[in-house]
C-alpha cells in the first residue's frame, strides 16, 4: 500500500503500537499459563511475573520429632534440613509465629529450658539440649528463604488425578461432538432449500431465521425447562439428558448455522446447479454430490464456531444438565472450583488451562476456516 | 426426428413482467439455429424454457412431437452448455463427463466407453484426470461440450458459450463448434449469442429477438439483404445501416422519396398509392455508399466531419445539412479524402431499403 | 471407560438418526412418486407433487426445532410474565410492577446500558485500529492471530484468567494481581478493583472487550482489504495524509461492515452472563439483566414469572436490532 512507504518513523510507530497491543492481549493468558506451572507455594505468595526470579518466602517447617534425637558429646541433638529437597537459601529464622525473623541464618536461638536452635543458610538445622527432649511432635521452625524459581507439572497431575476433571472432559466431549454435527446436518439441508428450492413462504422463512438470530437464548430457558420436565417425566428419564442438551444446542445454534450456510450456498454459481439438474440429478443428489463438497469451507467454519461455542458454554449446561459427576462439563467444573476452591490457585489455574487448551488448539489449527466463515456471514 | 416446436410460448416472471410474448417457432431436426439479439431481450429465457430450467407460462413446447411443458430437463433429451461452463469444480474431467450417466445408473463399462469416445473427439483424453481448475478456458469449454455429447441428446442448447473466451480462442472454438455440428448432422442445435458475427457464421437460420418478440427468422444472408424492419436492419451489419427519415413522394412499381436533406431518391420498390405523402424511413448500408464521380446523380451530399482509417477500409462520418444524425460511408482501402472535404455519395438502387412509418419493410417477398 | 463407551454409542446413534431421517425421507418420497421410467404424463404429475413436498422434507427438522426452541419460548415467556412463581396462577401485571419498582432492576438496567455503550464501541474501535495497522506490517498475521485468540476462550475461563489481573491482597502482602502490582510499583495504593462501585462494571466489561476485539478486527480487516486501492491512490495524489485517508476515504467505505460488527457485539452483550456470574455474581453493583433473570429462575426454587419478565425486557431491547437485521437481509436478497 501507498501509505506504508511514507517514512520509517511512522512504520516504527505502527510496529511498536501493534507490539504493545499484542502484549496487552496475550499477557492475561500468558499469566494463567505461567501460574499453572508454578509451585503452589510460590503461586499464592508472589505474582506470576516474578516466576523467573528468585523470590523471598516466609515458610514454616516442623522439625523431626524428639524420637529421632541422638546423644552427642553429652548433648541431645535433632538434625535435619528445613528446605528438604528443594533449593534455596535461608536468610532469617525464628521459633514462633510472632517472631518469625528474629535471627539471622547461622545464629543460635535460645529456646526454653536450655534448648538451642541453630539454622544455617543452607537450611541445615540443629536443635540441641542438655536434657532429653520430651513430646512427640517436632519443633516448628519459621524461616525466610530466598527460593529460586520452581516450575512443576504437579498442579496438572493433582487436578487430573483427583478433581474429576478427566470425567468432565469426557462429559464435555459427549455434549460437544453431537451438538456440533447435528445442527450442521439440519442446517445444511435447510440452507439449501432456502437458497435453491422454490416454494411458497421462502422469503418469510428466511426473514424468520434472521429474526431468530438475535433472540436471547435466556428467553427460552424457562419455557424449555418446563417442557423438558414434562417430556422427561413422560419418558421416565428426568429432565436432564444428553439428548436434551444436544437438541438445545442445536436449536440455539441453528439460526446462525442456517444464515451462514445459506449465504454461502446461495453464492455458489447457479449454472452448476442447473447443469446438474439437466444432467438428471434430483435435489437430494445435488445436495449430496454438489452442494456438500462445494460448501466444505463454510461447513468447517460453522463447525468450529459451534464447537467453540458448545465447549465454552456454561449457561445451557447449567440448565439442561445435572451437577452430578456423570453430567458436569468442564466449564461447570471450573465454576465449581471457582466457588469452592477459589483460594486454591494452583487447582484453579491448572483446571482453567485444561479447559481452554482444547478450544485453543482447535482455534489455532483451523483459524483459516473460522475466518472464512465469519466473513461469509458479515461482509458482502 | 427431433423437431422443436414452440407455439404461442409466453414467459411471465413473478413480478408480472412479461418477458416473452407469443413466440412461435419451428425448428427442424438437424438445424443449427442461433438466437441473437441485444442483451436482456430474452434469449436466455427462451433457451431455458426449452431446456426446462425455466417454467413455461403459456403456450406449448414440443420436442419430437411430444408436448414437454411439464417434463423435467433431464427427460427432455436435451443437453446444455453454459456460458460459465458450469463444470463441477470438485470432480475430475472424467467425472464431470460421467456425472449424468452415473445419475442415470448406466453400467460402468458403458459410461467409460462413452466418456472416452467423447474425450477422443474433443482431444481431451490427456486431461481426463485433471480438475477443471487445472485447465485453460478453451479446454474447460470443450469439457462442457463433452459433457453434453456424452448424454447423446436430441437437442444441444448453447447459452453464449464463447463469451468467456478471449478473442483468438473464440474464433478457434467457433470453428470447433461448426465442425462438431458437421460431425453430428442429425442433432439439432440451438445457440444463443449477442454477437452477430457468431450468428452469421454458425447459423443455418437466425432468430433475431428484441424485447421478448421475434423480429425476424431467416438465413443469415436473408437477414442481411432483406431485413423486415428497421430493428433488424440496424442490428445486422457493422457499422449499422444508415436510416434517414423521408417522405413518400410518388408510389407505384418504383417509389420516389424525398429525404430530410431535400434530395429525391427513386427506389425499385413497389408501394401502394395509399402510401402517398406518408413519412417513411430510407435505409442504406455504409458499405453500399460510394463517392460519386463527376456527373453522377448523388443521393446524399455533405461535409466529412470525421474519418476513421481501419486500414482495410475507411469510415467517413458525413454531416448532411438538414439531418440530425451523421451518415456513415465505408470505403474499401485508404482514400485521399480529408476532413472538411465536401463529398457526394451514390448507391446501387438495388441495395437501398425502404421502411414504412411503422418501421416495417415495404419489400414484400 | 464405561462412560466413554456409552458416550460414544449415544453420539453415533444421535448423529446417525439425524442422517437416517434425511436419507430415508427422500428415498421414501422418490418411492411414492417415482420420476423415472414412467409415462411422461405420470412423471410430470409425480414431479409436480414431489417438488412441492421435498423442500419441507429438507426444512422440516429445522423448522420444528426453531419453533420449539426459539419461537415457542418467546411466546411462552410472554405468557409466563403474567403468571406467578410456578407459572400457574394468573397475576396480571404484578410481575411488571414488581420489576419496575425494584432497585435491582434499575441497577442491572443501568449496567446493561453501560455494557451496551462501552463494549461494542471499544471492541469496534480497537478492532478497527488493529486491523488498519496489522495490514501493513509483515508480522501482521501473527499479531492478528494472537489478538483473535481470546475468541476461543470460554467466558468462565476468561474470568479465571482475569482474576490474575484484578486480584487484591490487603495489607503489606505482595500483590499477585498484575494491575495492583503495577499500581504499587508506581507508588500507589492497591485497590480491590472488583468491588469498587460503578467502576467495577468497567473492569468486567474490559474482559468482554478483550474477547471480542479479535472478532471485530478479523471482519474489519477483510472489509478494509476490500477497499479498492485506486480510491486510496487517488486520495494520495490529491494530497491527503494518512489520517485523512483513514477517516475520509477508508472508514466511509466500510460503514456497512462496521454496523454489522457493532450490532453483532451488541447482541452478544445483551446476553452476557457468564462473566458477571463468575466474577461477582452480581454483587457490588454489577448486576446485569441476563444474570438477574438467571437468578430469579433458580433462586429459592425459582420464580418463573419474575424471570420471564426480565427475559421480556431483554427481548424488547433486542427487537430494534432484529428489525434492522431483517431489513438488511431483505435488501441483500433483492440485490441478488
Ligand atoms: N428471474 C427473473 N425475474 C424477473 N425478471 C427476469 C428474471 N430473469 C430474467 N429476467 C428479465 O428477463 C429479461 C430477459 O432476460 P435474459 O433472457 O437473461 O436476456 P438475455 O437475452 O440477455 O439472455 C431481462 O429483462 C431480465 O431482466
Ligand atoms: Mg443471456
Amino acid at each position: 500500500m501507498v501509505i506504508s512507504k511514507k517514512g520509517s518513523a511512522l512504520t516504527a510507530v505502527v510496529h511498536l503500537t501493534v507490539l504493545f497491543l499484542v502484549v496487552m492481549w496475550t499477557i492475561p493468558t500468558a499469566g494463567l499459563f505461567i501460574s499453572s506451572i508454578r509451585d503452589k507455594d510460590q503461586l499464592s505468595t508472589s505474582g506470576w511475573w516474578t516466576a523467573l526470579s528468585t523470590s523471598e518466602q516466609r515458610l514454616v517447617e516442623r522439625a523431626a520429632s524428639p524420637e529421632s534425637q541422638t546423644q552427642e558429646n553429652g548433648l541431645w541433638v535433632i538434625r535435619g534440613n528445613v528446605l528438604g529437597d528443594s533449593e534455596g537459601e535461608v536468610t532469617r529464622f525464628g521459633s514462633s509465629s510472632l517472631k518469625p525473623e528474629d535471627f539471622a541464618a547461622g545464629e543460635t536461638a535460645e529456646l526454653r529450658r536450655g534448648i538451642r536452635l541453630q539454622v544455617m543458610a543452607n537450611g541445615d538445622y540443629e536443635i540441641s539440649s542438655e536434657t532429653e527432649m520430651q513430646g512427640r511432635r517436632g519443633q516448628r521452625i519459621f524461616y525466610t528463604a530466598e527460593v529460586p524459581p520452581r516450575f512443576t507439572l504437579d498442579n496438572y497431575r493433582e487436578v487430573l488425578g483427583a478433581e474429576g476433571l478427566g470425567k468432565s472432559f469426557i462429559n464435555s466431549l459427549t455434549v460437544t461432538i453431537p451438538a456440533t454435527i447435528i445442527p450442521i446436518l439440519i442446517a445444511a439441508f435447510a440452507a439449501y432449500a432456502l437458497a435453491w428450492m422454490k416454494f411458497p413462504g421462502r422469503g418469510l422463512l428466511i426473514a424468520a431465521v434472521v429474526g431468530l438470530l438475535v433472540v436471547p437464548l435466556q428467553m427460552s430457558l424457562i419455557p424449555l425447562l418446563k417442557s423438558y420436565n414434562v417430556i422427561g417425566e413422560f419418558f421416565g428419564v428426568g429432565a436432564k439428558t444428553y439428548v436434551g442438551i444436544w437438541l438445545a444446542h442445536t436449536g440455539f445454534g441453528l439460526p446462525l448455522a442456517i444464515y451462514l450456510l445459506r449465504n454461502y450456498i446461495a453464492g455458489l454459481p447457479g449454472e452448476i446447479i442447473e447443469s446438474a439438474r439437466v444432467d438428471g440429478a434430483s435435489d437430494f443428489d445435488i445436495f449430496r454430490k454438489i452442494i456438500l463438497p462445494l460448501s466444505f469451507p463454510a461447513l468447517a467454519s460453522f463447525a468450529i464456531f459451534q464447537f467453540l461455542w458448545v465447549w465454552n458454554d456454561l449457561l445451557i449446561a447449567m440448565v439442561f444438565l445435572g451437577n452430578n459427576e456423570d453430567q458436569l462439563v468442564m466449564t461447570g467444573q471450573l465454576r465449581e472450583l471457582l466457588g469452592s476452591r477459589g483460594g486454591n490457585w494452583e487447582i484453579l489455574t491448572a483446571s482453567a488451562f485444561i479447559t481452554i487448551i482444547i478450544p485453543l488448539c482447535v482455534f489455532f489449527g483451523l483459524q483459516r476456516y473460522l475466518v472464512r466463515g465469519l466473513l461469509a456471514g458479515s461482509v458482502k | 426426428m427431433a423437431d422443436v416446436k414452440l407455439t404461442n410460448v409466453k414467459k411471465v416472471y413473478a413480478n408480472q413482467v412479461e418477458v416473452m410474448r407469443d413466440i412461435n417457432l419451428d425448428i427442424k431436426q438437424g438445424e443449427f439455429i442461433v438466437f441473437v439479439g441485444p442483451s436482456g431481450c430474452g434469449k436466455s429465457t427462451l433457451l431455458r424454457m426449452i431446456s426446462g430450467l425455466e417454467e413455461i407460462s403459456g403456450g406449448t413446447l414440443e420436442i419430437d412431437g411430444q408436448v414437454v411443458n411439464d417434463i423435467p430437463p433431464s427427460l427432455r433429451g436435451i443437453a446444455m452448455v453454459f456460458q460459465s461452463y458450469a463444470l463441477y469444480p470438485h470432480m475430475t474431467v472424467y467425472d464431470n463427463m460421467a456425472f449424468s450417466l452415473q445419475i442415470a445408473k448406466v453400467a460402468k463399462d458403458d459410461i467409460d466407453q462413452q466418456v472416452r469416445k467423447a474425450a477422443e473427439m474433443l482431444q481431451l483424453t490427456p486431461y481426463l484426470d485433471r480438475l477443471p481448475k487445472a485447465l485453460s478456458g478453451g479446454q474447460r469449454q470443450r469439457v462442457a461440450i463433452g459433457r453434453a455429447i456424452v448424454r447423446r441428446p436430441k437437442v444441444f442448447l448453447f447459452d453464449e458459450p464463447l463469451s468467456n473466451l478471449d478473442a483468438a480462442l473464440r474464433v478457434a472454438t467457433r470453428m470447433e463448434i461448426a465442425n462438431l455440428k458437421e460431425s453430428m448432422p442429425d442433432s439439432t442445435m440451438i445457440y444463443v449469442t449477442h454477437d452477430q458475427v457468431e450468428a452469421m457464421t454458425l447459423a443455418d437460420r437466425i432468430v433475431l429477438l428484441s424485447a421478448g418478440n421475434i423480429e425476424q427468422v431467416g438465413s443469415p444472408l436473408a437477414l442481411y439483404e432483406r431485413p423486415e424492419n428497421v430493428f433488424v436492419a440496424k442490428f445486422i451489419g457493422a457499422p449499422a445501416m444508415n436510416i434517414i427519415p423521408c417522405t413518400v413522394q410518388s408510389t407505384g412499381d418504383h417509389t420516389e422519396v424525398s429525404l430530410s436533406s431535400g434530395q429525391a431518391v427513386t427506389l425499385p420498390i413497389k408501394t401502394a398509392s395509399s402510401e402517398q405523402g406518408k413519412p417513411a424511413h430510407f435505409g442504406v448500408r455504409p458499405e453500399h455508399l460510394d463517392i460519386a464521380g463527376d456527373g453522377d446523380a448523388a443521393i446524399l451530399e455533405g461535409e466529412v466531419s470525421f474519418i476513421e482509417s481501419l486500414g482495410e477500409a475507411t469510415l467517413l462520418y458525413i454531416a448532411v445539412p438538414g439531418m440530425d444524425d451523421m451518415v456513415i460511408a465505408k470505403q474499401i482501402g485508404t482514400i485521399p479524402t480529408q476532413r472538411g472535404d465536401k463529398v457526394r455519395l451514390v448507391a446501387n438502387p438495388e441495395r437501398l431499403h425502404l421502411f414504412d412509418e411503422n418501421e416495417q419493410s415495404y419489400r414484400t417477398e | 471407560m464405561g462412560q466413554l463407551a456409552t458416550a460414544l454409542v449415544t453420539m453415533i446413534l444421535g448423529v446417525l438418526a439425524c442422517a437416517a431421517y434425511f436419507y430415508g425421507s427422500n428415498a421414501l418420497l422418490d418411492l411414492i412418486f417415482p420420476g423415472k421410467n414412467r409415462p411422461a404424463s405420470e412423471i410430470a404429475r409425480n414431479l409436480r407433487i414431489s417438488n412441492r413436498i421435498r423442500p419441507w422434507l429438507f426444512l422440516g427438522p429445522a423448522v420444528l426445532i426453531l419453533t420449539f426452541y426459539l419461537f415457542y419460548p418467546v411466546v411462552d415467556s410472554l405468557r409466563l410474565s403474567f403468571f406467578g412463581r410456578t407459572g400457574e396462577e394468573f397475576v396480571g401485571l404484578s410481575n411488571y410492577t414488581w420489576l419496575f419498582g425494584s432497585e435491582e432492576f434499575y441497577e442491572s438496567f443501568r449496567n446493561n446500558m453501560l455494557w451496551l455503550i462501552f463494549v461494542p464501541t471499544a471492541a469496534t474501535f480497537f478492532g478497527l485500529v488493529i486491523a488498519t495497522m496489522t495490514d501493513r506490517i509483515w508480522w501482521g498475521n501473527i499479531a492478528k492471530s494472537l489478538i483473535f485468540m481470546p475468541m476461543a476462550i470460554s467466558f468462565i475461563g476468561a474470568s479465571v484468567i482475569w482474576k490474575f489481573i484484578y486480584d487484591y491482597r490487603s495489607g503489606g502482602d505482595p500483590q499477585i494481581g498484575l494491575l495492583n502490582a503495577i499500581v504499587v510499583f508506581f507508588g500507589g495504593d492497591p485497590q480491590p478493583w472488583i468491588t469498587i462501585p460503578f467502576w467495577n462494571n468497567f473492569f468486567l466489561m474490559i474482559i468482554l472487550v478483550w474477547i471480542q476485539t479479535g472478532f471485530a478486527m478479523v471482519i474489519l480487516s477483510a472489509a478494509l482489504r476490500g477497499i479498492p486501492d485506486e480510491t486510496i491512490e487517488a486520495a494520495v495524489l490529491d494530497g491527503a495524509n494518512g489520517v485523512q485517508i483513514f477517516f475520509k476515504i477508508m472508514v466511509p467505505q466500510i460503514w456497512g461492515t462496521i454496523a454489522v460488527v457493532w450490532t453483532t457485539i451488541t447482541i452478544l452483550v445483551l446476553k452476557v452472563f457468564d462473566i458477571v456470574l463468575a466474577m461477582t455474581n452480581g454483587q457490588w453493583g454489577t448486576q446485569v439483566l441476563a444474570n438477574q433473570m438467571f437468578d430469579w429462575m433458580f433462586r429459592g426454587g425459582g420464580d418463573f414469572g419474575r424471570g420471564a419478565v426480565v427475559a421480556i425486557v431483554i427481548m424488547v431491547l433486542v427487537i430494534p436490532i432484529m428489525v434492522w437485521n431483517i431489513k438488511r437481509a431483505n435488501a441483500e436478497m433483492e440485490g441478488r
